[in-house]
C-alpha cells in the first residue's frame, strides 16, 4: 500500500540503464583509442630517428649501435623476404587443403581434419621457434640445403640463391616456418569462402560434365576470388608480424651482402625482440621504435586490405545468389 | 555415288571428332586426378607438421618433466632447478590480464551487438578491432613500453599484465559480438515487452543465452596470451628468482623458454623443452575445451 518505492526504483533503473549504456560505449571507444594510442606513442617514440633520417631510414642498410648510425633496410628486407617465401609455400598448400576439405573429404573426416588444421594455428609461436631451431633446422640443412648447393653449384642465378653456410638458419628456414604457421589461417578462410559458393553454381557445372578440378578452378575460385585474396592478405599480415618463430631461426645477422636464402639475416620483429630491452635511450631506441612503426604501418595496410576484400565478398554474395 | 562418298566422309569426321573428344576427356580426367592427388598431398602436408611438432614436443618435453620442475626456481647454468617462478609468473599475469581485459571486451562486444550495431562508431570499432586482432603483438609490447615502462622507469609485472590485457580485449570483443548476434531477437523483444530495462535485458537475457559462446571467447583469449612472448619481452622482462611483487620484473614461461632455448647450456635447454611441453599442453587443452563448449550449443 506504499506507492513510493515503484517510482524510485524506476528512476534508479533508468540511471543504471544509462550508466550501462555509457560503459558499453566507453569500452567501444577505448578500442578506438587503443589504435590511436599505439600510433601516437610509436610516432612519439620514434621521433628522434624520424627527425634525423626521415624516409631515407627505409633505404639505409647501416645498423651500427657503436657509431650510433641506423637504417632499416636490412630488417625490412628480411621481413619482406621471409613473408614472401612463406606465401609462396602457404598459398598453394592452403588451396589444396581447402579443396580437400570442401570437395573431396568424406564427411566424417571433415571435422577432425578441419580441427587439426585449426589447432596448428593455436600452437604458440615460441613452440614453432624452438622446434624450428632444434629439430627442423638441422634436418633442413642436411637433407635440403646441402643437396641443393651441390646441385646448383656454379649455376649463375640459382647458385647465388643457395650460396652461404647451409646450417639450417636463415631466411629460408624462417620462411618455411612462417609458411607452416600461416597455412591454417589461409586454409580456414579459403574453406569458409568456398563453402559459401551457391551449390546451384557448382551443380550446374557438374551437370555439364565438369570434373571436380574444373568446378573448383573455374567456378568456385572465380566466384570467391576476393575472399581468397582476403584470406591470403590475412596470412600475410600474420607472417609480417610474427616474432618468436622468426627470431629463433633467422640468425639475427645484420647483413645484406648476398641474395642467398640460406644466409642468416634479420627481420623487424627479431631485431626488436633481441635488441630493444638492451638498447640505450636515444637514437638506438628511437630507431627500433621507428622499425616497429614501419611494421605496424605495413601490417595495418595489409590487414585493412584483407578486411575490405572479405567484406566485399560478403556483399556480393547476396547480390549474385 | 556422290551421296555414298559424303556419307563415308561424314562417318570418318564423326569418328575423328569422337576420337579427339575421347583424348580431351582423358586429358581432363588426368588433370583432375593430378590436382586431386596434389590436394590430398597438401592436406597430408598440413597434418604432417602438426603431428611432427606435437611428437617432438612430447618426446623432448616429457624427458624434462620432474617434480622439481614445479617446486624450484630457474637455476643458474649447469645446475639443477625448475620452472616454478616462471609458471607462477605466467599464471599470475595471465589470470590478471584476463580479469582486466574480459569485462572491457564484453562491454565493447555488447555495444557492437546491442546498441546501435549499424552506427558509425560500431563500424569503425569493428574495423579497428579486426586490425588489432591480427596486429603484431610485439607492437603492443612497444606501446606498453612507451606508455608505462618508460614513464615509471622500470620493467614490471603490471606492464606485462596491461600488454596481455590489450591482446585479450579484441579476442573477447569479436566472440562476444558474434555470439550475441546469434541470440534470437524474439527473446529480446519478449523481455522488452515486459518492461525490462535494457541493461537487465542484456545482463540477464542475452548475455546469459550467449554464455557458452562468451566463455569460449575468454578461453581462446587465455590460450592466446598464455603462449605470447613478444609483448612480455620488454614489459615484464624476466626474473631469475621467485617474485611475488607486481611492481618488479616477473618471469613468465614463454620468455624463460626463449632465454633458455637460445643459451648453450644443456640443462637450460632441457628446461626450455619441458616449458614448451607445458605451454603446448595448456594451450591445446584450452582450445579443445573451447571447441567442446561451443559444439554443445
Amino acid at each position: 500500500m506504499n506507492p513510493s518505492p515503484a517510482p524510485r526504483s524506476r528512476l534508479s533503473g533508468a540511471v543504471v540503464d544509462r550508466l550501462f549504456g555509457w560503459a558499453a560505449r566507453g569500452a567501444a571507444l577505448l578500442t578506438l583509442a587503443l589504435l590511436i594510442g599505439i600510433l601516437g606513442s610509436l610516432i612519439a617514440g620514434a621521433w628522434p630517428a624520424i627527425e634525423k633520417y626521415g624516409l631515407t631510414f627505409l633505404v639505409r642498410s647501416v645498423w651500427d649501435p657503436v657509431q650510433n648510425d641506423y637504417g632499416g633496410l636490412v630488417m625490412i628486407y628480411g621481413t619482406l623476404a621471409t613473408s614472401f617465401i612463406a606465401l609462396l609455400i602457404a598459398v598453394p598448400v592452403s588451396f589444396g587443403i581447402a579443396l580437400f576439405l570442401t570437395e573431396l573429404s568424406p564427411s566424417w573426416l571433415k571435422r577432425p581434419l578441419g580441427t587439426a588444421i585449426e589447432l596448428l594455428a593455436a600452437v604458440p609461436s615460441i613452440v614453432y621457434g624452438m622446434w624450428g631451431l632444434m629439430v627442423f633446422g638441422p634436418i633442413l640443412a642436411t637433407y635440403v640445403q646441402q643437396p641443393l648447393q651441390k646441385m646448383f653449384n656454379g649455376v649463375p642465378l640459382l647458385g647465388t640463391f643457395v650460396s652461404g653456410p647451409p646450417v639450417g638458419i636463415g631466411i629460408l628456414s624462417a620462411g618455411i616456418i612462417l609458411a607452416i604457421m600461416i597455412i591454417p589461417f589461409i586454409a580456414s578462410v579459403m574453406r569458409d569462402v568456398f563453402e559459401v559458393t551457391p551449390p546451384l553454381l557448382k551443380e550446374s557445372a557438374y551437370g555439364l560434365g565438369s570434373t571436380t578440378w574444373e568446378v573448383v578452378f573455374k567456378v568456385v575460385l572465380p566466384f570467391t576470388k576476393t575472399g581468397v585474396l582476403g584470406g591470403i592478405m590475412l596470412g600475410l599480415g600474420r607472417a609480417l608480424g610474427e616474432t618468436m618463430a622468426v627470431t629463433f631461426v633467422i640468425g639475427n645477422m645484420n647483413q645484406l651482402n648476398s641474395l642467398s636464402v640460406f644466409e642468416a639475416a634479420n627481420s623487424i620483429t627479431s631485431a626488436l625482440a633481441n635488441e630493444f630491452a638492451e638498447a640505450g635511450e636515444g637514437l638506438h631506441q628511437a630507431s627500433l621504435i621507428y622499425l616497429g612503426l614501419v611494421l605496424f604501418f605495413i601490417t595495418f595496410v595489409v590487414l585493412s586490405l584483407s578486411k575490405l576484400l572479405l567484406a566485399r565478398l560478403k556483399k556480393n554474395e547476396g547480390a549474385k545468389s | 555415288m556422290n551421296t555414298a562418298t559424303s556419307t563415308g566422309q561424314r562417318l570418318i569426321d564423326a569418328a575423328e571428332l569422337a576420337e579427339t573428344r575421347r583424348v580431351r576427356f582423358a586429358a581432363r580426367k588426368r588433370v583432375n586426378t593430378v590436382a586431386l592427388a596434389l590436394s590430398l598431398a597438401a592436406m597430408a602436408f598440413g597434418v604432417f607438421w602438426l603431428v611432427w611438432i606435437l611428437w617432438e614436443t612430447l618426446r623432448l618435453g616429457l624427458g624434462g618433466l620432474s617434480y622439481t620442475l614445479f617446486t624450484e626456481s630457474t637455476p643458474p647454468p649447469n645446475e639443477a632447478g625448475g620452472l616454478a617462478n616462471a609458471i607462477f609468473g605466467s599464471f599470475v599475469m595471465v589470470s590478471l590480464a584476463t580479469f582486466v581485459g574480459t569485462p572491457i571486451g564484453i562491454m565493447a562486444g555488447v555495444y557492437l551487438a546491442e546498441y546501435d550495431p549499424r552506427g558509425w562508431l560500431a563500424s569503425v570499432t569493428r574495423f579497428v578491432n579486426d586490425i588489432l586482432l591480427s596486429a603484431p603483438s610485439i607492437v603492443i609490447g612497444l606501446f606498453v613500453y612507451a606508455v608505462i615502462v618508460s614513464r615509471f622507469k622500470s620493467y614490471s609485472a603490471y606492464a606485462g599484465i596491461v600488454a596481455l590485457a590489450l591482446i585479450v580485449i579484441p579476442v573477447v570483443i569479436r566472440t562476444t559480438e558474434n555470439m550475441l548476434m546469434l541470440v534470437p531477437s524474439g527473446l529480446r523483444e519478449a523481455a522488452y515487452a515486459l518492461g525490462t530495462p535494457k541493461w537487465k535485458v542484456i545482463t540477464t537475457i542475452t548475455l546469459r543465452a550467449a554464455r557458452a559462446g562468451v566463455i569460449t571467447g575468454v578461453l581462446l583469449a587465455v590460450a592466446r596470451i598464455a603462449g605470447e612472448t613478444a609483448p612480455l619481452l620488454f614489459t615484464a622482462l624476466s626474473n631469475q628468482f621467485w617474485n611475488g611483487d607486481l611492481g618488479k620484473p616477473m618471469a613468465s614461461l614463454p620468455v624463460t623458454i626463449f632465454k633458455f632455448a637460445m643459451s648453450p647450456y644443456e640443462n637450460w635447454q632441457q628446461l626450455a623443452w619441458a616449458g614448451v611441453f607445458l605451454i603446448t599442453v595448456a594451450v591445446l587443452g584450452l582450445n579443445i575445451l573451447a571447441r567442446v563448449l561451443t559444439r554443445q550449443k
